[in-house]
């Protein structure tokens, strides 16, 4: 039976967060944005290789459903992924290592920026084909099943991937088998270089997960807040074996596709708006406004990450390269 | 020990699921119409019985998500057996086994394993025209990552299966639709074939001729002919093309300094082609002819089934490129 989708509202009356879950929130929400603001300059300095992309405006998302997850929880992202491996706890040190193609990354160096691993984590991969990721996800909540224990899966995944046929296959797939898997559409307005309403015909992407049977749900992405109590719903309802649930967590993306994008396809006029409600800037006003912290500690917050991530970028920069008999390892 | 237990090559594919999932609870199997159904080549018969709806699992018609799924699977702990039903519809799914599957161990510095099986079939044989008769098996043979096994018998479809279900990466293990009813002996007895060597299946003197899958069976009518006019052909099976055990085939042409290398793949671009590099850089003075190369041709595969026995390669042309081979009958390429 094709369910309605659900436009989830956040009550203001009922956010009852404290200073130290604020802070935390707070904290990941800088780490992510620190972090992929410190990938640009060292981009720029030609430390990596390939093309990088962030997920800059977008850390809301990552956060908001991150939290709600345990190590031995399983999840897939894609080439924007980085933010979301933060979110579930990857070191920040290693994620750079990874990028600048070292021995201690993640990887060994043989994955690079958009194949971020951490078996430790739970964290399968991100993957380069927009859409890939989601069947595997599937398939990390196909072993929690079979195994009866209450492990989730969470795939992350941008507007585009909706238009790939494996999306619409795994969603299938996933709801027959009422697998523990939440997908998360980081509907960030475009896809790649193309607007998304130039690339559909329908409104709200959730109306997808909808059509083949489970809860669908849209969230402002912008809002952690939001995006968190909707997360934590759908998580639980896996971990109590009701199935799939579909987010579709409306976002926009700050930089281009990927770095030295000149992004013709859209005004600055549009972009400079956009920068009004990204997701940093609107939960520091909700903290202000509710008084639970003060500025001066959400600065103090914030420097202290900046200042860790910028080691930690400088560390893995010094960190040794792998050797050259790693190319044939790893193989088979 | 050994009995003269004569069973068929479904059978015998039959028999290494189920020891291997009564062995192993992590062995799931998933694919379309396996279940109540037991395959459309009947190879998962009475599996559900015994092992239930939670480990023989019956999917929608989503060739890709299932296979990701399997990956997924296998990445978290469990060992998916995936049924492609014919080998044409795994190019449905050849992002997930080719650039997700093969890459992962890989790309994740070995986090992670993927321990998994997709079952297909291939070969033509039956009138099931273009799309149901192709044997992609060059293609995945040349991405690394990913083993390549194709058994030519009921003995090597149970060795060869029980070893690709134990091994630690992904395998496309390739069937022979034309073989499925073919006999042959099994022992009762537990035992598995290493995957990699080569089978050396006929002795003989005079050439070497290696082939894989239903190749085998073409290749001995081939030799049988063969011995009619005093020629006596060694037949290699490979067993598999990842990983292509050559040295067998070398030592083979030490002994025999000629080659014929048969596949029913279409013959351009085939793994004969890469047999035949192989041998001519490690062994050319060990050669008195030419490599011949017999294997289907370049045109997809037409219904009609007198074109289609036009089109894949046949006893007959086996024994063509072997008497060229000793220079007794005219011929190129």
């Amino acid at each position: 039976m094709s369910k309605e989708v659900e436009f989830y509202t956040f009550i203001e009356d009922k956010w009852d967060w404290d200073d130290v879950t604020v802070e935390r929130i707070w904290y990941k929400l800088n780490q992510i944005r620190a972090f992929e603001e410190t990938s640009v300059h060292y981009y720029q300095e030609g430390a990596m290789g390939g093309s990088l992309h962030t997920s800059i405006g977008q850390e809301a998302i990552a956060v908001g459903v991150c939290r709600h997850l345990n190590n031995d929880d399983y999840m897939t992202m894609t080439y924007r992924g980085r933010g979301q491996a933060l979110a579930k706890g990857a070191d920040p040190y290693k994620i750079y290592a990874e990028m600048f193609g070292k021995a201690d990354g993640y990887c060994k160096g043989k994955g690079g920026p958009m194949h971020i691993a951490s078996k430790e984590l739970g964290i399968l991969g991100a993957n380069g084909i927009v859409g890939a990721g989601i069947p595997i996800a599937v398939g990390g909540a196909l072993t929690a099943k079979t195994k009866g224990t209450d492990q989730v899966a969470v795939t992350f995944f941008g507007d585009g991937a909706t238009n790939q046929g494996v999306f619409h296959e795994s969603l299938n797939l996933a709801a027959v088998l009422t697998l523990p898997v939440i997908f998360v559409i980081e509907n960030n307005m475009y896809s790649e270089m193309t607007r998304i309403e130039d690339s559909v015909m329908i409104e709200h992407l959730a109306e997808r997960g909808a059509s083949y049977g489970m809860p669908a749900i849209v969230v402002d992405g912008n809002d952690v807040r939001a995006v968190s109590e909707v997360a934590k719903e759908a998580i639980e309802r896996a971990r109590n074996g009701e199935g799939p649930t579909l987010i579709e967590a409306k976002t926009y993306r700050l930089h281009g596709h990927m770095f030295g994008d000149e992004q013709s396809y859209r005004s600055k006029e549009e972009i400079e708006a956009k920068w009004e409600e990204e997701p940093i800037k609107r939960f520091k006003e909700n903290c202000l406004d509710k008084g639970i912290v003060t500025e001066e500690r959400l600065k103090e917050i914030k420097e202290e990450v900046y200042s860790e991530i910028e080691a930690s970028a400088k560390k893995a920069i010094e960190a040794e390269e792998p050797a050259l008999g790693e190319v044939f390892t790893d193989v088979y | 020990m050994s009995t003269n237990r004569v069973i068929t090559y479904r059978e015998a594919l039959n028999e290494a699921l189920k020891e291997e999932m009564r062995s192993n609870e992590n062995v799931i199997i998933m694919g379309e119409d396996i279940g109540e159904y037991g395959g459309v080549f009947k190879v998962t018969d009475g599996l559900i019985e015994e092992f239930g709806s939670s480990r023989i699992i019956d999917t929608p018609i989503s060739e890709a998500a299932f296979s990701g799924a399997g990956i997924g699977a296998a990445m978290t702990g469990l060992i998916p057996i995936i049924e492609i039903m014919w080998i044409d519809f795994s190019l449905v799914a050849i992002d997930q086994i080719l650039n997700q599957a093969a890459k992962m161990t890989y790309m994740s510095g070995s986090q992670t394993k993927v321990p998994m099986v997709f079952r297909t079939q291939g070969g033509g044989g039956r009138g099931n025209a273009a799309q149901h008769s192709q044997s992609l098996e060059t293609i995945y043979a040349h991405v690394p990552g990913i083993k390549v096994v194709m058994p030519s018998s009921p003995y090597d479809a149970k060795g060869l299966l029980k070893s690709a279900i134990r091994d630690e990466g992904p395998i496309m293990f390739i069937e022979h639709k034309m073989l499925y009813g073919s006999r042959g002996e099994v022992p009762e007895e537990e035992y598995t074939i290493p995957i990699g060597k080569a089978n050396v299946v006929k002795e003989g003197t005079d050439v070497t001729i290696a082939t894989i899958s239903k190749g085998v069976e073409f290749s001995l009518q081939a030799a049988d002919e063969l011995t009619e006019s005093g020629i006596h052909a060694e037949v290699i099976d490979m067993r598999s093309l990842t990983p292509l055990d050559t040295d067998t085939v070398i030592e083979s042409v030490i002994k025999t300094n000629r080659l014929v290398v048969v596949h029913e793949a279409v013959k351009s671009y085939g793994w004969g082609a890469e047999v035949a590099s192989i041998v001519q850089a490690e062994a050319f003075d060990e050669l008195d002819a030419p490599i011949y190369r017999v294997g289907a041709e370049e045109t997809p595969v037409p219904y009609n089934m007198t074109l289609e026995q036009e089109m894949l390669p046949q006893a007959k042309d086996i024994v063509s490129a072997v008497r060229k081979s000793l220079y007794l009958e005219e011929g190129s390429k």
